[in-house]
């Protein structure tokens, strides 16, 4: 990588994983990060396509940066995520059938996702079309390590499986070990995001005024 | 009419669309730091999912559907594919109506909405009833009270965190839990409240 990118490339994807992680500090795209990762598969089909939709709708935003008048930029900016959303989600019908059955109609909100529009507005509006490349993939790394961490955690305690494979021991069970089943559940998802946004910070050193 | 109060209280109470599907989240987060605002969006977001579910399901209906379009001569077209675009033009389409309506007859309730109507067209809980409605196959009468209660349960949910929030000012948070962080621990423990419903049918 050290040789591809230059530092301030560099710079740019890691301000997306970690420094301005879209989910834990710019406040974008909690919905499905909760929505969908009730088990890791899903979670990880969610982030490629996530990571997809706004490596592309900032690229393809970003060399029509010039064209689009502002005053109706943002239906522009809606037609094109909506047009890569159908792609992904033709995609999957056609691929994983399975998965995308239970994605639902979470695949259809990566459209309203606020990490396309916020990321499309605030860099690749100003932004040639490498750089909001490198951008798009930052925020998508991020996003995806968010979900993936609150997807694993969920499907270990809740179910005791990871990617459907048993990972707590019989003999846990024999024990008396149960799963935990609030994991599995919507305030399950709450409180674990809160927390990892809790440690995140702490060790970011971000705090929020009021 | 029965069947219509129970899905009703299903979509306020037992299946809200904020707690029990996470939809909605980034308006909720952002803007339940004062009550009022709460309110005002509280309020716009009832109002458009009541004008946008019942026509998006009409479009979906008489456009999209596979076999729709029998009555303009083509009945193997299948337009479904479009539907995700399709729905989010006329949010946003709806939204602007609703905006220019507004300001025209009631100039004070579009003061007092102000802001909120056009951050509305983005919110996921709009397109995310639309696409529920349309993947729960409902009827045109159901996509209406569907579409209201999502919009009161939405609207619920966001005026309890603004209250909750406001007492919070006066707690001793740890430094990086505060903003965030708490909030989801909050709305995580008023999930777990309203899961309670869950037992309730009519």
């Amino acid at each position: 990588m050290g040789q591809i990118l230059s530092k301030k490339d560099q710079k740019i994807v890691k301000d997306g994983v970690w420094e301005s992680n879209p989910v834990t500090l710019q406040v974008l795209g909690i919905c499905s990060a909760l929505a969908v990762t009730v088990q890791l598969k899903t979670a990880l089909v969610m982030c490629g396509a996530l990571t997809f939709v706004l490596c592309f709708s900032n690229v393809i935003i970003s060399l029509l940066r010039n064209l689009i008048p502002s005053k109706i930029r943002i239906i522009i900016q809606l037609a094109v995520i909506s047009s890569l959303v159908i792609l992904a989600d033709q995609f999957l019908k056609a691929y994983m059938y399975d998965v995308s059955k239970q994605l639902s109609v979470f695949v259809g909100l990566i459209i309203t996702n606020c990490i396309v529009m916020g990321r499309a507005e605030a860099f690749a509006m100003q932004n040639p079309p490498g750089k909001s490349f490198l951008d798009g993939l930052g925020n998508g790394l991020g996003y995806s390590l968010v979900l993936i961490l609150v997807g694993t955690a969920r499907e270990i305690l809740g179910s005791g499986t990871l990617l459907g494979f048993p990972v707590v021991p019989q003999i846990m069970y024999d024990w008396g070990y149960v799963n935990c089943g609030l994991m599995v559940l919507a305030p399950g998802a709450f409180f674990l995001l809160g927390i990892i946004i809790w440690i995140q910070r702490a060790i970011s050193g971000y705090v929020e005024k009021n | 009419m029965e069947h219509y109060l129970s899905l009703a209280v299903k979509s306020i109470f037992i299946e809200n669309i904020l707690l029990a599907y996470f939809l909605g989240m980034c308006s909720f987060l952002a803007c339940s730091k004062k009550v009022e605002t709460a309110i005002g969006l509280g309020c716009a977001v009832i109002f458009v999912l009541t004008i946008t579910t019942p026509t998006n399901w009409a479009i979906n209906h008489f456009l999209l559907e596979k076999g729709a379009l029998a009555w303009a001569g083509l009945p193997d077209v299948d337009l479904s594919f479009l539907a995700f675009i399709a729905f989010i033009a006329v949010i946003a389409a709806m939204v602007q109506i609703v905006e220019m309506v507004l300001d025209r007859f009631s100039p004070k309730l579009y003061t007092a909405l102000g802001i909120f109507l056009p951050l509305i067209a983005v919110n996921c809980a709009i397109l995310g009833a639309s696409l529920f409605m349309d993947e729960r196959d409902y009827t045109f009468g159901e996509s209406t009270v569907f579409g209201i209660g999502s919009g009161i349960g939405w609207a619920l949910a966001i005026i309890a965190m603004a209250a909750i929030r406001k007492k919070l000012e006066y707690s001793n948070i740890p430094d990086s839990l505060k903003g965030l962080g708490i909030t989801m621990i909050i709305t995580g423990l008023m999930a777990m409240g309203f899961m309670c419903f869950a037992g309730i049918s009519l």
